[in-house]
């Protein structure tokens, strides 16, 4: 521990005197030189006269001198918190107060600098964890310097890269207007306003968005919950035939680029779609845009969000010991009963985290409503309007995502009171050897009459899909093209390779950034599950709490957020592909923090205290025995929040920049111009490049072998 | 010279407003097997891991070995546990759980793989290694976690109801075998149990604990042969208790039991209320009525082949009595008069 603390003490010291302090223009991680004033070291920085730099410099060194010339172990350690928190108070507070033209305060001077850089990441980093290091060392966290230090690290980043964002759109909200201050008497009526909440659909008019919002919501929530569960058990308790290319099938949608959705739908059911046409041809049946509204935005969402459903609740269902069942058939309980009475009690947590995704996901859902809303408005649609429409009002977005962010935060409260307190660990230290009991006839039919023909239709959908990237015009002239994908791909080999195609920089940046977030999520979001279920510590709800918050804010707001905090130092991030792989990670950790906690809470405790006793630390512990006991939750997390960097496109739309151009956007123009054909013939090409990336990681993690084997008893 | 050793000073814990632990004082000797007995609840299982490090103290200080662990966190205390769960990694196979504690102190793949089947062969799975916990019985997978705690050679071995999860014939065998591991490897061991049986069998020494303290300690004969109060007289080997009032105190005893008096070779302390400890072996039964006893009827009898079990309804309560079979045994609804050797019985506290 002594030996950390001194560590981290020379690491920061090192960051602090050789690295430079300031954002370099090449970006955050180039060097530059140290003779550059741009470059400038902290320590050059500070010889040149900004003196202000001195304190996080100072702390640092008092923490090293504290850390080699005590001798007490509690003093050392009182003397490592005093000088952390001492450090990162003045590195925060100068950053806050002096800024790119100049200070806050009028008292300070002149003085401007520049978004901080890679030397000023080192000292916070070092600071922070002088800080936790000391907390353990006064016998926090059962003394565990790890466990301290992924708090601490964990706090920090959501604190900079979700409140710290986030307070910028609040103050917008309560913001009077002519800058006469801040307070409520301008938020309260906003907040409340009837043509927000207005229930006149149920008189045929139209309702307000907000009740739109909450009534597609729970639409999405139950419906997602239930395919997904018929989908996980006709996975694990049947033995039928095509389970390969169900798993196929389910995990398509998430892979799936917003607006392809949509787009297919209303070929397919709209006014002039193609199945409209045949109903009106067979049956007579009256042509309408039904698709445009309630019912069309419920279909795109169930068909995007019933997988995320899926492979939440097939790790749960995996996960409940078969000894149970076992257990419940030998008490004579039929298998329905046993279903019933123990399986789908068991399954509480899964179903619980797999409705409160598509409760979330649904209200902030941007692409469906956008475009196949219609009259029907939703808050997600609103806010966005309220930010880029004709009349521009930041205001208005700030107070809807406040009513949005109530709503999430509602449903993440009724999930835990629902899951209460009771214990749902079945794989206990104690190994058991039996198998899943199968299905009922009654249930099983019933789950194939559910997810089957859902999984017709989503087939059908996708072939469109392909078909159309393929046609000349969708609809209109069906004759075969490769136009599209020459347009997007081409290749040519002229002195060399030249990849000529309009799309490939979206192309190849979005792989990359997806590449770079993927793994950083999923460790974020583990490391947070892992601390909420497996340690103890002061403010663990508020800390829950605050990890999840990401999640419930709609992508929209937090592109706007972003914009707003990071424009401008002390962090100075807008237009570089840093501020896409942040933007990534914190809003899809959660999905990693849900399924994580999920899994970990069927890991029977034993099990860590075990590796503890065996002289492991909690980082071997972690590493050794719970992650490889959490593949299917990993291997989910890394897939996910992949699939979401390529697939976003509310958040992003706001971020990219010329050299950082993200293939949604891209897509996005051209489906603006009416160039469809592109735009589906680049999310094919999405689509694929996702399905690939997806069963290599899957064949690369595998599966987890717990039992003798995986089959299903007849 | 105190290696091995574990030495708690006033270590008292609470959850919020619960006590699970009143200040506790315990010295526990190298090489010594010595069980925490005690009903639910009573503590026992805190005070182990307690010293494990799971847990941290409240207040107090914590030794093993002599140096003070109490800030120590469990990963660098030198003890070992073996789980009432086994807590065996069901993705790893036995060699590698058993290799475990090893591999995490990096230490050389060879030496490691020899030194984990030799901890393999000491629990008598030599050629299991490859198998899964999952595919080995309960017994087996007992004694996989066993291995795994010794390989690394502790100073403390501490054991969790490690039979609990076992037949009753595996049991007396396994805890003959960690009993000899116990001995040949001169490990101190802490061991969790609430069978009292179990406790006698294997331990040194035994630390009785009630209610979040403890009620007695001592070698299992001193628990047995001098129980300090009605508890440990009934928790430690199974025994009447008759309330009786000492009449004269000192060297010797005269209590008065129902309407007659009894002199008894031992020492007490106080006049007043007490309790006279008689052990169902130690009854002896005759038939009809006879003076200096008590007269009884046997309202249940069981023949267990190698002894007949009665009980017996007396006008002091209801007594338990264990007998030699006999070719005339007593039937349900016989009257007995019920007599013991004076020498045989223990008086403690009412």
């Amino acid at each position: 521990m002594t030996r950390t603390a001194r560590l981290w003490g020379l690491l920061g010291v090192a960051g602090f005197v050789l690295l430079p302090w300031y954002m370099v223009p090449g970006g955050v991680l180039s060097l530059g030189w140290p003779g550059d004033p741009a470059g400038a070291s902290g320590l050059v920085a500070v010889l040149g006269g900004r003196v202000w730099l001195a304190g996080p410099g100072l702390a640092l060194l008092a923490a090293l001198a504290a850390g080699f010339l005590l001798r007490d172990p509690q003093a050392r350690a009182k003397a490592w918190v005093i000088c952390g928190v001492a450090g990162l108070v003045l590195l925060v507070a100068q950053g806050l107060l002096i800024l790119g033209d100049g200070p806050r305060l009028a008292a300070l001077g002149t003085a401007a600098q520049p978004g901080m850089g890679l030397g000023a990441f080192v000292t916070a980093l070092a600071l922070l964890f002088i800080t936790t290091t000391g907390i353990s060392a006064r016998g926090r966290g059962r003394g565990d310097a790890f466990v301290t230090g992924l708090v601490g690290l964990i706090v920090a980043l959501v604190g900079v890269f979700v409140f710290y964002p986030m307070a910028f759109v609040l103050i917008r909200a309560f913001e009077l207007k002519g800058g006469a201050g801040f307070g409520l008497s301008e938020f309260l009526p906003r907040f409340f306003a009837a043509e927000t909440w207005s229930l006149a659909c149920l008189a045929g008019g139209w309702c307000g968005p907000a009740v739109n919002s909450l009534a597609l919501a729970l639409a999405t929530g139950l419906g997602t919950t239930t395919l997904g569960l018929a989908f996980a058990l006709i996975f694990t308790r049947t033995d039928f035939v095509a389970k390969k290319l169900l798993r196929v099938l389910t995990i398509l949608p998430i892979i799936t680029p917003p607006f392809v959705i949509g787009l297919a739908l209303i070929l397919l059911f709209g006014r002039a779609g193609t199945m409209t046409e045949f109903l009106h041809w067979a049956f007579g049946m009256e042509k309408t845009r039904w698709i445009y509204g309630f019912g069309g935005v419920w279909l795109a969402q169930m068909l995007s969000f019933t997988p995320i459903a899926f492979l939440v609740l097939i790790g749960v269902v995996e996960g409940i010991s078969p000894s149970m069942e076992e257990a419940s058939q030998t008490l004579d309980a039929d298998r329905w009963q046993t279903f019933r009475r123990v399986s789908l009690p068991l399954m509480r947590p899964g179903l619980a985290n797999a409705f409160l995704l598509g409760f979330i996901e649904s209200l902030a859902d941007f692409g469906n409503p956008l475009v196949l809303g219609g009259n029907f408005n939703v808050l997600s649609t609103e806010i966005y309007f309220a930010i880029v429409g004709t009349v521009a009002d930041p205001a208005k977005a700030a107070i809807l995502s406040m009513i949005l962010l109530a709503m999430t935060l509602g449903a993440f409260l009724v999930q835990r009171r629902w899951l209460g307190r009771k214990s749902y660990a079945t794989v206990t230290g104690k190994a058991d050897n039996g198998q899943h009991a199968s299905l009922n006839p009654g249930l099983k039919w019933a789950c194939y009459a559910t997810a089957l023909p859902w999984a017709a239709f989503t087939l059908v959908l996708y072939a469109l899909i392909v078909f159309g990237s393929f046609v000349k015009l969708w609809g209109y002239n069906h004759s075969f093209t490769l136009a599209h994908y020459k347009q997007a791909f081409a290749i040519t080999f002229r002195n060399g390779l030249h990849f000529t195609g309009a799309a490939w920089d979206s192309y190849f940046s979005t792989l990359t950034i997806a590449a770079i977030s993927a793994p950083l999520t999923a460790m974020v979001g583990l490391a947070t599950a892992y601390l909420l279920v497996r340690q103890k510590f002061a403010g663990k709800d508020a800390f829950e709490f605050s990890t999840m918050l990401s999640f419930a804010i709609p992508g929209t707001v937090i592109g706007v957020a972003y914009v707003m905090a990071f424009n401008f130092p002390p962090i100075e991030l807008t237009g570089t592909a840093i501020i896409l792989i942040l933007v990534f990670v914190f809003r899809n950790m959660p999905v990693g923090v849900r399924g994580g906690i999920a899994a970990m809470s069927q890991l029977d405790k034993s099990l860590d205290e075990a590796s503890i006793m065996l002289g492991a630390n909690s980082f071997t512990t972690l590493r050794r025995v719970i992650l490889p006991l959490l593949g299917p939750a990993i291997l989910a997390a890394i897939t996910y929040s992949f699939v979401r960097a390529i697939t976003s496109v509310s958040a992003v739309i706001f971020l990219v920049s010329a050299r950082h151009n993200m293939a949604t956007s891209f897509i996005v123009g051209r489906v603006e111009n009416n160039e469809f054909g592109i735009a589906i013939a680049y999310s094919t090409v999405l689509i694929v490049t996702m399905l690939a990336a997806i069963l290599a990681l899957q064949a690369v993690i595998g599966r987890r072998r717990l039992r003798r084997s995986d089959r299903v008893a007849a | 010279m105190t290696k091995g050793s574990v030495r708690f000073e006033n270590v008292t814990k609470r959850y919020g407003e619960v006590t699970a632990l009143k200040p506790l004082t315990l010295d526990i000797q190298p090489g010594t097997l010595c069980t925490l007995l005690g009903p639910s609840g009573c503590g026992k299982t805190t005070t182990l891991r307690l010293i494990a490090g799971l847990e941290s103290a409240s207040e107090g200080r914590i030794l093993i070995g002599g140096q003070d662990v109490t800030h120590l966190s469990a990963t660098y205390r030198r003890v070992s546990m073996v789980f009432q769960s086994y807590a065996l990694f069901p993705h790893m196979n036995v060699l590698e759980n058993v290799a475990y504690g090893l591999s995490v102190k990096r230490m050389p793949k060879a030496e490691m793989t020899q030194r984990a089947e030799a901890g393999l062969e000491m629990v008598g799975l030599k050629g299991f290694g490859a198998r899964l916990p999952s595919e080995l019985s309960g017994g087996q997978q007992q004694r996989v976690a066993v291995a795994r705690a010794i390989v690394l050679e502790p100073e403390v071995l501490l054991l969790d109801e490690p039979l609990s999860n076992l037949d009753a014939k595996l049991r007396r065998h396994v805890r003959e075998e960690i009993r000899q591991i116990q001995q040949r490897l001169g490990l101190t061991a802490v061991y969790v149990t609430h069978d009292q049986e179990e406790a006698m069998a294997v331990s040194d020494r035994i630390i009785v604990m009630k209610n979040a303290e403890i009620a007695q300690e001592g070698t299992p004969h001193d628990l047995y042969e001098r129980p300090a109060s009605a508890f440990i007289a009934d928790f430690i080997g199974d025994a009447n208790l008759l309330d009786v009032e000492v009449l004269e105190a000192g060297a010797a005893t005269r209590v008065r039991l129902l309407d007659q008096t009894h002199d008894l070779p031992l020492a007490s302390s106080a006049k007043g209320p007490a309790k006279l400890v008689l052990r169902p072996h130690q009854v002896r039964l005759s038939a009809g009525a006879a003076p200096g006893g008590i007269s009884a009827e046997v309202s249940y009898a069981a023949y267990l082949g190698n002894s007949i079990q009665y009980t017996l309804a007396t006008p002091a309560g209801e007594v338990f009595a264990i007998l030699p079979p006999s070719a005339t045994p007593f039937r349900k609804g016989d009257s007995v008069t019920l007599s013991w050797h004076p020498g045989d019985l223990r008086l403690v506290a009412g």
